[in-house]
């Protein structure tokens, strides 16, 4: 403990890299899953598309049972072989992208079919289109089950994210990595510690922003 | 003006919703769609701003063929009113009556005047209402605010689903009878679903009573009660049409309108030179803008100087618009031969008593009560 501590005030400037680093691959993760989840999310709670989504949420639940070191693996091969490059930041980016899509999807999925259809039919019967149906009536409505979602999954990948050192990505997963290697517990600390308190930051952080974003009328209590 | 020309919808899987229904709603009128649940008269209604598509058949709106208008526009003009549930949660009650003048591109200052306007017209004050929410509200109070909503764009149609379904008896009454009140100034043709046969008569200048997709009677609501077509028609009206006819006739049509009343400033003495005059047992007290206080009694005369002192206040009275059969339920509640009649503001207007009920009836169900 004192060790890493030590580490700590001695190396500010390292822990501060990592962090930064790990931060940017959830963000950069993060943004692409929720703009993807969300969409899917929404085609799929379409009319008439129930097997579709069946479909979607059966592979998305998979796709999070696949053990994250695999996962990342297989993204090295496949990417190799597309001639891209096959270690760091993309196989990361892409791989948590597919652990972000479970909650985001599930969840949207969920709020948006929770919607009352009466709802939908009222703004209709006032002469809302599709488009003005969606932004003023649907999404408002389903938007705190969606950001639960979305909360849901930036705390997942905020975890996952550091086992990405595995395949060269920078992050607090790197400290960690190095510390099972070469036998200094201190950076095991410094790493694991740090990606907790992250995680606990960016679930209070979203906390904060699903209440913001629940329409105040729909406030429960 | 509404016209439907031998509309059907028929859905993909055979069932057939609504048979060549044929009927014409006149300018201004209110026209009840009524019938048991399953009737069809939704399922017609829905058809006439598009929200189901016709299978066959016409929908004229002031002689425009509905399909020939972009369905959002022709949306957009007419009013859609359903029961509480249709106000949105996330918008407060100001954001819901703003909904159709948004879509319709209104400057926002007259939307804030419209919407203040508006809910002054529904009787709830702005300045307490307009930031609410929903879920603030009571369910009469939502049922005014959807009112509102409807009417935002001044549209000169309206569709109303059961708009006083979800709200107790009480309440409901209240607000029919404000409807109507609204609705002698505003002059809308309205096309009103219900499967409440009295609120159906009271409601209703024309009332389509529909049965399995078809229309069975279309006229007048005393039509249907005193001329039945056929037995389906007399037995949903129900054995007690006597009762139901009391639904017909207004309070206004039947009181006596000038009755004998006297102010509460007045001396004790000219209450009894009246009564002598007029030959009564009792006056109506009034203040000095005609409002009314209370009675006072050929016995209460004995003692007092001024009227007000010995008058007996009452607050039971009757509305100029009430329909007899609330007036009588009053009556019979509150142990009284009879009521006085106020308007809006509460000044003495007439007087109604039992007799003037049951005359009023039987003139009613023996002659064309025009």
């Amino acid at each position: 403990m004192v060790e890493a501590w030590e580490f700590v005030v001695q190396h500010p400037d390292k822990l501060a890299e990592w962090t930064l680093s790990h931060l940017w691959l959830v963000f950069v993760a993060g943004g692409i899953a929720l703009v993807l989840g969300v969409s899917l999310g929404l085609y799929i709670s379409g009319k008439g598309r129930e097997r579709i989504a069946e479909t979607v949420l059966y592979f998305a639940e998979i796709a999070m049972t696949i053990p994250s070191l695999a996962l990342f693996g297989l993204l090295m091969i496949l990417l190799a072989a597309m001639g891209l490059k096959a270690i760091g930041f993309l196989p990361a980016v892409i791989a948590l992208i597919v652990y972000g899509q479970l909650p985001i999807v599930r969840n949207t999925y969920i709020a948006i079919r929770q919607v009352e259809p009466a709802m939908i039919e009222v703004g209709k019967g006032m002469g809302m289109s599709e488009r003005q149906i969606l932004f003023k009536v649907t999404l408002p409505l389903a938007l705190p089950i969606i950001m639960a979602g979305v909360r849901n999954a930036l705390v997942l990948l905020t975890g996952i994210a550091t086992i990405a050192a595995f395949i060269g990505a920078e992050g607090l997963g790197m400290p960690i990595f190095r510390g099972i290697q070469n036998n200094r517990m201190d950076l095991i600390i410094v790493g694991g510690v740090t990606v907790s308190i992250l995680a606990l930051l960016v679930d209070g952080l979203m906390a904060l922003l699903e209440r913001r974003v629940t329409p105040k009328g729909v406030k429960k209590r | 003006m509404i016209k439907l020309e031998k509309v059907s919808k028929v859905y993909p899987d055979g069932t057939e919703a609504v048979k060549e229904v044929s009927f014409e709603v006149e300018k201004g009128e209110l026209c009840v769609l009524l019938g048991p649940s399953g009737c069809g008269k939704t399922t017609t209604m829905k058809m006439i701003n598009r929200l189901i598509p016709i299978t066959s058949g016409k929908i004229y709106l002031d002689g425009t063929d509905v399909t020939q208008v972009d369905e959002n526009k022709l949306r957009r003009n007419i009013g859609y009113a359903i029961q509480d549930i249709g106000l949105f949660p996330h918008m407060t009650v100001g954001q819901n009556i703003e909904t159709v003048p948004v879509l319709k591109g209104w400057p926002k200052a007259e939307r804030k005047e419209r919407a203040k306007a508006l809910l002054e017209l529904v009787r709830l004050d702005p300045g307490e209402f307009t930031r609410k929410y929903p879920s603030e509200l009571s369910g009469g109070q939502r049922q005014r605010v959807g009112l509102a909503r409807a009417l935002a764009a001044d549209p000169p149609t309206l569709l109303m689903d059961e708009p006083f379904g979800a709200i107790d008896p009480i309440t409901r009454i209240d607000l029919q009878n404000e409807f109507l009140k609204i609705q002698q100034e505003i002059r809308k043709t309205i096309v009103f679903v219900t499967h409440d046969i009295y609120e159906a008569i009271k409601m209703g200048d024309k009332i389509a009573l529909m049965k399995d997709g078809r229309l069975v009677q279309y006229g007048k609501p005393a039509d249907l009660v005193y001329r039945p077509k056929d037995r389906f028609v007399e037995d949903f009206i129900g054995a007690d049409r006597a009762l139901k006819g009391l639904q017909l006739i207004r309070v206004k049509d039947v009181m006596d309108a000038s009755p004998p009343m006297v102010k509460a400033d007045e001396k004790v003495m000219a209450a009894r030179e009246r009564m002598m005059t007029q030959e009564v047992d009792w006056l109506g007290v009034v203040d000095d803008n005609g409002k009314f206080l209370g009675w006072v009694s050929r016995a209460d005369l004995e003692s007092g100087e001024m009227v007000r002192d010995i008058m007996v206040s009452s607050s039971i009275v009757a509305t100029v618009n009430m329909v007899l059969n609330e007036a009588l339920s009053l009556m019979l509640s509150s142990a009284l031969n009879s009521l006085a009649v106020v308007d809006k503001d509460n000044r003495l207007e007439g007087v109604l008593t039992f007799d003037d009920i049951r005359r009023g009836l039987s003139e009613a169900s023996q002659g064309e009560p025009e």
